[in-house]
């Protein structure tokens, strides 16, 4: 019996991806689980898992098209091999709690759907003097919710757009006119990358709407380093590389549990901050395709050796395009470090809408004093930056202090946990 | 005597692209210099296209309808068709046209060149012609230089009896046999015309259909009737040999089965056309034209060469009027710094009788998508006004999004269709849903109706139509 794959739900606010590759081709038996397509989402590279069994008899897309969730992507004969009955449920991506039954599409009622409904290549849902009036604002009609029947976008919700953009709400940026650059010399036009087009849309919208101040300190780091050289080996033993990002993770949570604030998101329109009681950290991490950010769940349940394991498969993963959508979600608080590359002081973006981030920079042995004498110290260079509408500067101190203390006094920290 | 000239933004072409972009740009006020290589203004569309052949069809339509007024009880004589006057109204038509637009021209404050113009440099162009003028330097140009019908070498015969579109226009004489090779939309309106004024008409199209592309529900109509109109159609069929005969053109060709040698009186060619990019000095600027000699474009027709634009059939996309006039609207309020930007769509028109137009997503797209769509067909077998006029083979046909209800597309087929479709183009571009069209009143009876009725059974609930309760 001939059966019909579609794009499963990819999970939350995903509603489209690009076809990178598709990995079978028609004629070849797929098996349920086998991955079949590679997708581009707005959030990550991901592999697409079948959830039906059998001889691929037509494949209904090409790499390059722009699927939406629900489109048919292959069909299959099916042999004697029986899908499982669990195959009904649409592999998510990752493996979680089961998806509800496949979602039929089905028409539903024409609730307020999420921006961005032209993915399939449908005309936009506004009228020509509408998208003229658009293009005048440098207001992009992709980005834009219509308020009316079927989504119709009307010349108010262009204005209201434009009002957001003023008052920071959601900010679709206008493009820029740019001068003609091949007047002065040779150019060279590259498409940005999905990767890189998330990138640029998250940066602009963390500066726009994040008051930003950064704050400079230094731990003395000679202990630290001191336990990680001796436990380095012991963890390596288990696989596990011990990095001074790990022993920062520690750190951070320590920082994070004497002062809630750092563990937070600003709900704008409800006048409200949302304090999370989970912990979960966010890591970036240099790819090929540009900066991820995975995150390690509930970082204060786990110990050192755990969290170490965790970071190495899961920036692994990142960097293999190998990483779940929802690795890449769920953070209440990010850690970058540039040390590694030798930078010293730098200031991060908040990762909105977290209201805060801390960045690690190269540590260096300097001369300092202590108890009048002059001792070569690692002095390891720290970053905060923050959001000044959740955060006062005196907090943003005391936090601050609380990291250094902890990185500097080792024991205590990884003692108290 | 040599002189040059300068300008703001030289158009080349006159035909519905070009001289819409010189007027658009002249509104805007700007300095525009248009040359077009022929005396008269209008381009393909109107010498040699669109206005001569919807004249013809309109007199074949007089002839076809007059004919099967007989069965109203309503009997004529057979036409006595006076070609030299046939001819003579229709140039009249083109004349009177095109003198309009000369008159537009003038009242605009257009330079008009008449030559041929090819680019130096992305600055200035030489003009070949009998003018003062040769030699224009420009800001800005819009290339809008539009097509040619495609003659394949095996056609290339120095005779008067091989046809294309434009000397099939010219109306020299109604041969007893015509072979019409190609059944596209040129090929079977032009078939219908000599078909209509007493040719033994034959269509061979190599795919397996006429009108390739379009859907099949709405050709079906069409084909019924042109199958009796004409002498034979041959689908899935090439000519493959053809040669000039004392009594004609001998045309051999093959079928999926068989093999046929035959002569004509004439034969047409409505295989393609091409654009004009191959002499007009595009190697002296930094426009390199695609594989099969198109300029390419953005949404706001700018081509590579940034003091260049380009529209028309000389840009890829449907070789259509309308969209060239639209692009050469959009090239000059982008040359006077106005937020215009291509987005619209382009409906098709089949003239031939009964009409064929659709605009937006066809069924054939949404298929090859897998795109999940509510069709809706109404069949005019059960609108009043398609009785009156004794026409009830047409169909009106609705491509709703099922979640949003959005109407995505129409199309349809029967007598006026290419008027009808207009209803279609406003409901999409407007972003209307099917409930918008429902809750219009649509005249009665009209052919119009149709579209409000198809909109209804979408809804569940059609007057005209009985639809049980799910």
């Amino acid at each position: 019996m001939a059966t019909e794959f579609k794009l499963p739900d990819l999970g939350e606010g995903v509603e489209a991806g690009d076809v990178v590759s598709v990995l079978i081709a028609e004629g070849d038996t797929v098996e349920i689980d086998q991955s079949v397509l590679e997708l581009e989402t707005d959030k990550a590279l991901v592999e697409v898992p079948s959830s039906v069994a059998g001889t691929v008899t037509e494949i209904h897309v090409n790499a390059g098209d722009r699927v939406p969730v629900g489109s048919l992507l292959i069909s299959v004969e099916e042999g004697e091999q029986q899908a499982e009955p669990e195959a009904e449920a649409p592999a998510s991506v990752q493996k979680k709690e089961p998806e509800p039954t496949a979602r039929a599409p089905e028409p539903t009622p024409p609730a307020p759907r999420p921006p961005a409904p032209a993915s399939n290549g449908d005309p936009i849902p506004a009228a020509p003097s509408t998208r003229r009036l658009a293009r005048e604002l440098g207001v992009d009609l992709t980005q834009v919710a219509g308020s009316g029947p079927g989504g119709r976008i009307s010349q108010d919700d262009i204005k209201a757009a434009v009002r957001d953009r003023q008052t920071g709400g959601p900010a679709p940026t206008a493009p820029v006119q740019l001068p003609d650059f091949s007047r002065w010399g040779n150019i060279e036009r590259q498409p940005l990358s999905k990767v890189r087009q998330i990138i640029a849309k998250n940066m602009s919208q963390a500066w726009q709407q994040v008051a930003h101040v950064t704050q400079f300190d230094r731990a003395d780091v000679t202990d630290l380093e001191a336990f990680r050289q001796r436990n380095k080996e012991k963890a390596e033993a288990q696989g596990a590389k011990l990095t001074p990002t790990i022993l920062a993770l520690k750190a951070i949570i320590t920082a994070l549990k004497t002062f809630p604030q750092f563990n937070a998101s600003l709900d704008a329109g409800a006048n409200e901050i949302i304090l999370k009681h989970y912990y979960n950290l966010g890591i970036a991490v240099d790819t090929e395709r540009g900066l991820l950010v995975p995150v390690i769940k509930d970082v204060d349940r786990k110990d050192i050796l755990e969290l170490a394991l965790e970071l190495g498969d899961i920036s692994n993963r990142a960097r293999t395009n190998k990483i779940g959508l929802d690795e890449l979600q769920g953070g209440t608080f990010t850690i970058t470090n540039l040390g590694s590359l030798g930078v010293g002081e730098f200031t991060p973006i908040v990762n909105h809408p977290e209201v805060a981030i801390l960045g690690l920079g190269r540590a260096r042995e300097e001369a300092t004093v202590r108890e009048g004498r002059i001792e070569p110290r690692l002095i390891m260079p720290l970053a905060l930056s923050y959001d000044h509408r959740v955060i006062d500067g005196a907090d943003g101190a005391r936090f601050m202090r609380k990291i250094v203390d902890a990185l500097e006094n080792p024991e205590l920290m990884l003692m108290g946990g | 005597m040599a002189e040059t000239h300068k300008t703001d933004l030289l158009v080349i072409g006159g035909g519905p692209g070009g001289y819409t972009a010189a007027f658009r740009a002249a509104d805007l006020g700007l300095h525009v210099t248009l040359v077009n290589a022929d005396d008269n203004l209008g381009g393909t569309c109107l010498l040699r296209g669109c206005i001569p052949s919807k004249a013809l069809l309109h007199v074949a339509e007089l002839i076809t309808e007059a004919s099967e007024a007989r069965t109203y009880g309503l009997t004529f004589g057979d036409p006595k068709i006076d070609l030299d006057a046939l001819r003579g109204w229709k140039d009249n038509i083109i004349t009177r046209l095109s003198n309009g637009l000369s008159g537009l021209v003038r009242q605009r404050k257009v330079t008009h060149l008449t030559g041929y113009a090819q680019f130096e440099n992305s600055q200035s162009a030489s003009i070949e012609g009998d003018g003062d003028i040769d030699h224009v330097e420009f800001e800005h140009a819009i290339i809008a230089t539009g097509s040619r019908p495609i003659i394949l070498p095996i056609f290339a015969l120095d005779t008067p009896r091989i046809l294309d579109s434009t000397t099939a226009l010219d109306l020299d004489e109604i041969p007893k046999s015509l072979l019409v090779v190609g059944g596209g939309i040129i090929g079977l309106e032009l078939g219908s015309v000599y078909a209509a004024l007493g040719s033994a008409v034959t269509v061979v199209e190599m795919t397996d259909t006429l009108l390739p592309g379009t859907d099949p529900d709405l050709v079906k109509p069409l084909e019924t009737r042109l199958r009796q109109a004409f002498s034979a159609i041959h689908t899935s069929t090439r000519v493959t040999h053809i040669e000039e005969v004392n009594t004609g053109i001998e045309v051999n060709w093959e079928g999926e089965e068989s093999k046929t040698s035959k002569i004509f009186d004439r034969v047409l060619l409505c295989i393609g056309r091409r654009p004009n990019t191959d002499n007009i000095g595009l190697e002296n600027t930094d426009i390199e034209p695609n594989d099969h000699g198109f300029i390419e474009v953005d949404s706001q027709m700018r081509t590579n060469d940034p003091r260049l634009f380009a529209i028309g059939d000389a840009i890829p996309g449907p070789g259509l009027a309308h969209k060239a006039a639209y692009e050469g609207k959009i090239a000059a309020e982008v040359l006077a710094g106005e937020p215009a930007s291509f987005d619209a769509l382009i409906p098709s028109v089949v003239y031939t009788d009964p009409e064929i137009a659709w605009v937006g997503l066809t069924e054939t797209d949404a298929l090859k998508q897998g795109r999940k769509v509510d069709i809706v067909r109404f069949p005019w077998a059960a609108l009043g006004k398609a009785h009156a006029i004794g026409r009830i083979e047409g169909q009106t046909k609705l491509i709703v999004d099922p979640y949003t209800q959005r109407v995505l597309g129409m199309g349809i087929v029967g007598p006026n269709a290419g008027d009808l479709i207009a209803e279609g183009a406003l409901a999409i571009e407007m972003a209307a849903v099917a409930e918008d069209i429902a809750h219009t009143i649509h005249p009665h009876p009209s052919l119009a109706e149709s579209i409000g009725i198809a909109s209804e059974i979408h809804l569940g609930s059609a007057t005209d139509v009985y639809m049980p309760k799910k």
